[in-house]
């Protein structure tokens, strides 16, 4: 009977893990394996590569090598192919993709021997580094991505150190889309907490009333809230109108594309996702723990700090977890109210993937953000000893 | 001290519910500037809205999208939910885990992954592409909801059904399904609602023509903001509400029952 039960299980269960499986997990796991997957030159250059596994890396290559890249440049080039490998070798360097297509375009009018040849079309050939780049990205692996994400660089020797200041942009990102979400949690949290308190404490009708208008925010759509924030926040809108009535401004100004904009709305949108978790721990709380601390004569504050405040710290933390995993990887509010300079990990994957089609530093952004996410969830695993965390559809 | 937790909550539900009023309010402007408070009422951005070919498209996109993902995300996450509630092996509480791991994996990162997956098998940009997209999204809430119905589900029913002689269909059908429907009817509305709402797995999946609701207004604000982009935000907010009427109907229905 036991072994027939788990059969037909096992059959119920089998398309859905089929369909998770397939659409999601081995997508994110292929996904994230391109963060260190290096295939352009083996592909590309696969004779270069060839010749260049016998080189010490010292002096110069051999002349084979140097015959086998301005033969496979100009077929890449002919073949319309050439475009990733200049892709991946200017993203390591900047002005590789000039040095390739050089030799590529020359073609035909270079003659044996090549080595002269080469360096006389540019004297980068003639540097053991730039052999060097080619030799190390010749895969199958790099830690170029994941390196480069957190501003740091692989040396032509090999050493790991910092990029130049002028080209760090990731610390940056990571400490703006960190310092972003601690605010929108910890404001949410504070914000959340007195609501939800009130709404346990409220008696029907008026709890449910309360819990409607969180509920009502929490159904409509995030892209429907963000849209109203960039209408009331524009110039001509009441926000504006507020701010100046209140001698906050002189003159009316453009607040979409601020990060007070980012803040505002991010924290409007996630708001009711820090409360619900925390009304359902208030509400189930016993109350005569209240009464039983008031009867042993500790006053309200007292009450508040010895009583309520720890046995609803778990709705506090389940309630602050999910508004920070939301909003660690927040793309559309930031995107939409925000600058340039407002936007978040999230928005720099979608323009590493749709703009630049770097995969590679997608990827590895995408690594150190479910990193970022898995890390707080085990936290706030621990913390609240294995509460569930209520979902959101963000 | 009394009266300052009132007032504050009710500032901070102002603050919740305000700034959708106030949009509504401006999708109602008679003027194309949206200055406060508007001068006037007109429904000429609502007649825009029906009668701009874009729109109604992108309209027609999204609930064709949101049906399909409702129904498929519907019936598997109902079947997983059943067979998880059923299933006696070690492992359960992972497989859990496994297929709600979509919902607390930041939707960026999934939606890169889908597009670059999709890609290669070619099925990116296509309408099968994009409601599985939207279903790996919304099945763990019909899971969740489904499973949560099923606690509270006598499973000896189930075993006396099947004493009976009635086929795992026909318990379903007669026995499971008349107890636990609110739960896969909420589950259900949640699955129509996140598919209508969605946009990052959209931005990545949809093809060029495929223009839904949310990718129509993130286009139409960054392009050009006018209060057509309000008239669309005011009725997609309104159809918020009618989900959220049902699901707490179903949710006081499934209450009541379990009293009872």
């Amino acid at each position: 009977m036991k072994a027939r039960t788990n059969w037909l299980a096992a059959a119920l269960i089998a398309p859905l893990l089929l369909l998770i499986l397939g659409a999601f997990l081995l997508p994110v796991g292929v996904t994230l394996g391109t963060a260190l997957r290096d295939p352009e030159v083996a592909t590309t250059l696969p004779q270069t590569r060839a010749a260049l596994l016998r080189w010490d890396g010292r002096d110069l290559p051999e002349e084979a090598a140097f015959a086998a890249i301005a033969r496979e440049l100009a077929a890449a080039l002919e073949e319309r192919r050439i475009g990733n490998l200049a892709a991946r070798l200017n993203f390591e360097r900047t002005g590789m993709r000039t040095l390739l297509l050089r030799v590529a375009r020359a073609g035909d009018n270079l003659q044996a021997p090549f080595r002269p040849a080469l360096i006389a079309l540019d004297p980068r050939w003639g540097e053991a580094e730039t052999w060097r780049l080619i030799q190390r990205a010749g895969g199958p692996v790099t830690s170029l991505y994941l390196l480069r994400a957190i501003d740091m660089t692989r040396t032509p020797a090999g050493e790991i150190r910092a990029v130049d200041p002028d080209q760090a942009v990731y610390r940056t990102l990571f400490w703006r889309t960190m310092s972003v979400s601690v605010i929108v949690t910890l404001t949410c949290v504070l914000l959340a907490y007195p609501v939800a308190a009130t709404i346990a404490r409220l008696s029907p009708p008026w709890s449910s009333i309360a819990l409607t208008l969180v509920l009502i925010p929490f159904w409509s759509s995030v892209m429907v809230r963000s849209t109203a924030w960039f209408a009331l926040l524009s110039r001509e809108g009441p926000i504006n109108d507020a701010l100046v009535m209140l001698g906050i401004l002189d003159a009316p100004m453009q607040l979409v594309g601020t990060r007070f904009a980012v803040l505002i709305a991010t924290i409007h949108v996630l708001l009711p996702v820090a409360i619900l978790p925390m009304v359902s721990v208030m509400t189930r709380l016993d109350r005569r723990y209240l009464l039983a601390s008031a009867s042993l004569g500790a006053g309200g504050w007292m009450t508040f700090r010895r009583v309520w405040l720890p046995l609803t710290l778990p709705g506090v933390l389940a309630g602050g977890a999910m508004v920070f995993l939301l909003a660690v990887g927040f793309y559309i509010t930031p995107a939409l109210v925000g600058g340039e300079r407002d936007q978040l990990i999230a928005w720099f994957i979608a323009y590493f993937m749709n703009r630049e089609v770097n995969w590679g530093m997608s990827a590895a952004l995408s690594v150190y953000l479910l990193a970022m996410t898995g890390a707080v969830l085990a936290v706030a695993r621990v913390l609240t000893g294995g509460v569930g965390l209520p979902g959101a559809r963000l | 001290m009394k009266l300052t937790l009132p007032v504050v909550t009710t500032l901070i539900l102002a603050f919740l519910m305000l700034p959708m009023l106030a949009a509504m309010w401006l999708s109602f402007s008679p003027t194309e500037v949206m200055a406060f408070p508007p001068r006037g009422f007109s429904l000429r951005w609502y007649e825009d809205f029906f009668t701009s070919s874009r729109w109604v498209l992108a309209t027609k996109n999204s609930v064709i999208v949101a049906s399909l993902t409702m129904v498929v995300a519907t019936v598997l996450g109902t079947m997983a939910a059943i067979g998880l509630h059923l299933g006696q092996f070690r492992g359960r509480a992972v497989l859990v885990g496994l297929l709600t791991l979509p919902m607390v994996t930041p939707f960026i990162v999934t939606a890169a992954a889908m597009f670059f997956a999709f890609s290669l098998i070619g099925i990116a940009g296509t309408l099968p592409g994009l409601v599985l997209g939207h279903t790996v999204i919304a099945v763990p809430f019909v899971v969740v909801s489904v499973l949560a119905t099923l606690q509270t589900f006598d499973a000896n029913l189930l075993r006396a059904a099947a004493s009976l002689g009635a086929s795992p269909w026909r318990s379903f059908r007669r026995v499971l399904a008349p107890l636990i429907w609110p739960g896969i009817a909420a589950g259900a509305i949640f699955a129509f609602a996140t598919s209508l709402d969605e946009f990052v797995i959209t931005l990545f999946l949809a093809g060029p023509g495929q223009f839904t609701l949310p990718r129509q207004m993130y286009a139409n604000v960054r392009e050009y903001m006018t209060p057509t982009i309000l008239a669309a935000a005011s009725l997609l907010f309104v159809s918020s509400l009618v989900f959220l009427a049902i699901s707490e109907a179903l949710r006081l229905r499934a209450s009541k029952r379990n009293r009872a």
